[in-house]
């Protein structure tokens, strides 16, 4: 341990509720906005659901950076898988690349993620760790907030909901994880993924909205009385002068 | 039937778990719960652990999630190959030489325990367990944290030449037993019977499953 000195910073870590459902016609996913360095919050608006293909979309919780790299990288590759076999990528394809080359890493690259998406066999959602292990269920939920959220989709979740009720009971699941979870907190992020349209509801509720000052400490111009004045011009005379040229190549 | 200690790794996805798996003539029955545990929180409680490997192979999944699962897709992958290659339904004997290989080969990175059992035309049922990277058949094999509290019931209620119907039953109440005892088991009872002519998926729910001596004692 280092006693001298100053500790290194603490990777910032998406301390998290995330979670999917899966509804009559596509799947909803909402996650928090902040991220956490230790006991701080570095951002009290970050974007937690990231883009996959057009049709897919994921959450992500544990270090920021790896949810984040890993995302774009397997976004990237779907990509290209679908210009390869012409067909609008699948959900499975994302789970398979994602936990293989999370199950390579072993666990080290620290992502817990919720991915959701629609595809030719319908909507789908799974649930992938870490270490590479997958669920496929018709609800998710990870995160420190997990369990919070958890507790308000087995109460209230059926099979076959509407757009509407499936995005409230989304938002009320965040919405327990943010006020009853220290690592979670600020707005709500949905994001609606249907066969006609996909909805990035970035903020879809502003759960923790500053709060306006209701008094002020600036004083008027004038409220203390001027005795004198005195200005005094600085003769200073130019004794180089540089040219830095900037690098725009 | 060689006792098994149990390893856990207790990190995003433990199977820790109650298989089994027992042979009868004609076809094999594979029992599993459906509990995956992420230290003292239960991520999925209906995962399906008796995954299949081919037509008429399935295995059973138990130790860590991603170890397990990830053996499961490669085996499953490799037997696809292979049963193209012979140009029929691999052997029983194959899928569960190809998930020893990966186990001994990777025995110090890996902590899983796949039991493989399934029909074929040559030998009819078998069970293999493939614990720690050894093969060998066995006319029943339990696996898992939970097969501890049921060796007693296995040993005793055992007999050669069950029916199918026998099997399944006994199956049943030995899941019901492991579920009701260890804390890392539990959900719903996924149970699959193979024999020649068909692959029988079933689900038994909570309330379903047979009951014991659980009442609490009437004392006045």
């Amino acid at each position: 341990a280092n006693k001298v000195g100053c500790s290194l910073p603490s990777a910032r870590k998406t301390g998290t509720t995330i979670c999917g459902i899966v509804f009559k016609g596509g799947v909803v996913l909402g996650a928090d906005t902040r991220a956490t360095e230790g006991m701080v919050v570095a951002d009290k608006n970050c974007s937690k659901i990231h883009y996959i293909s057009p049709n897919i979309y994921c959450c992500g919780a544990g270090t920021a950076a790896d949810t984040e790299m890993t995302t774009q990288l397997i976004s990237s590759n779907l990509e290209l898988h679908a210009l390869s076999t012409g067909r609008l990528p699948r959900v499975a394809t994302a789970n398979r690349m994602l936990k293989q080359m999370l199950f390579r890493y072993q666990g080290y690259i620290g992502a817990a993620l919720v991915l959701g998406g629609i595809d030719c066999n319908g909507p789908h959602l799974y649930s992938i760790y870490p270490h590479g292990s997958t669920d496929k269920l018709p609800y998710v939920t990870m995160g420190s907030g997990s369990l919070a959220a958890m507790a308000v989709f087995e109460d209230r979740y059926k099979p076959d909901m509407e757009e509407e009720e499936a995005k409230q009971l989304v938002r009320d699941a965040i919405a327990a994880g943010i006020f009853n979870d220290l690592g979670s907190g600020s707005n709500i992020d949905l994001c609606v993924i249907s066969k006609s349209k996909v909805d990035y509801l970035r903020p879809h509720d502003e759960a923790n909205k500053k709060g306006v000052r209701t008094g002020d400490y600036k004083y008027k111009r004038g409220t203390t009385g001027v005795l004198t004045k005195v200005v005094a011009p600085l003769d200073l005379e130019v004794v180089e002068e540089t040219i830095q040229t900037m690098d725009t190549s | 039937h060689c006792r098994m200690g149990q390893e856990e790794r207790t990190s995003g996805g433990g199977l820790s778990t109650t298989i089994l798996a027992i042979e009868f003539d004609g076809g094999v029955v594979l029992g599993s719960d459906s509990r995956v545990s992420a230290g003292a929180s239960v991520v999925n409680r209906v995962m399906n652990k008796l995954s299949q490997l081919h037509d008429k192979i399935y295995c059973a999944l138990s130790g860590s999630a991603a170890d397990a699962q990830t053996i499961a897709e490669v085996v499953n992958y490799q037997l696809d190959v292979h049963s193209m290659e012979i140009g029929e339904d691999p052997q029983v004997r194959s899928a569960a030489t190809l998930v020893r290989n990966i186990s001994y080969k990777y025995k110090e990175e890996l902590s899983a325990h796949l039991i493989v059992a399934g029909w074929d035309r040559r030998k009819g049922g078998q069970v293999y367990a493939t614990l720690n990277g050894l093969l060998t058949r066995q006319p029943f094999a339990v696996g898992g944290s939970g097969s501890s509290y049921v060796y007693g019931f296995v040993d005793a209620e055992y007999r050669k030449g069950m029916s199918k119907e026998e099997c399944q039953k006994f199956v049943v109440s030995t899941l019901s037993l492991a579920m009701n005892r260890d804390g890392s088991s539990g959900g719903v009872a996924y149970l699959v019977t193979i024999d020649e002519h068909c692959t029988e998926e079933k689900v038994i729910l909570g309330n379903d499953l047979p009951t014991f001596y659980d009442q609490p004692p009437k004392y006045p």
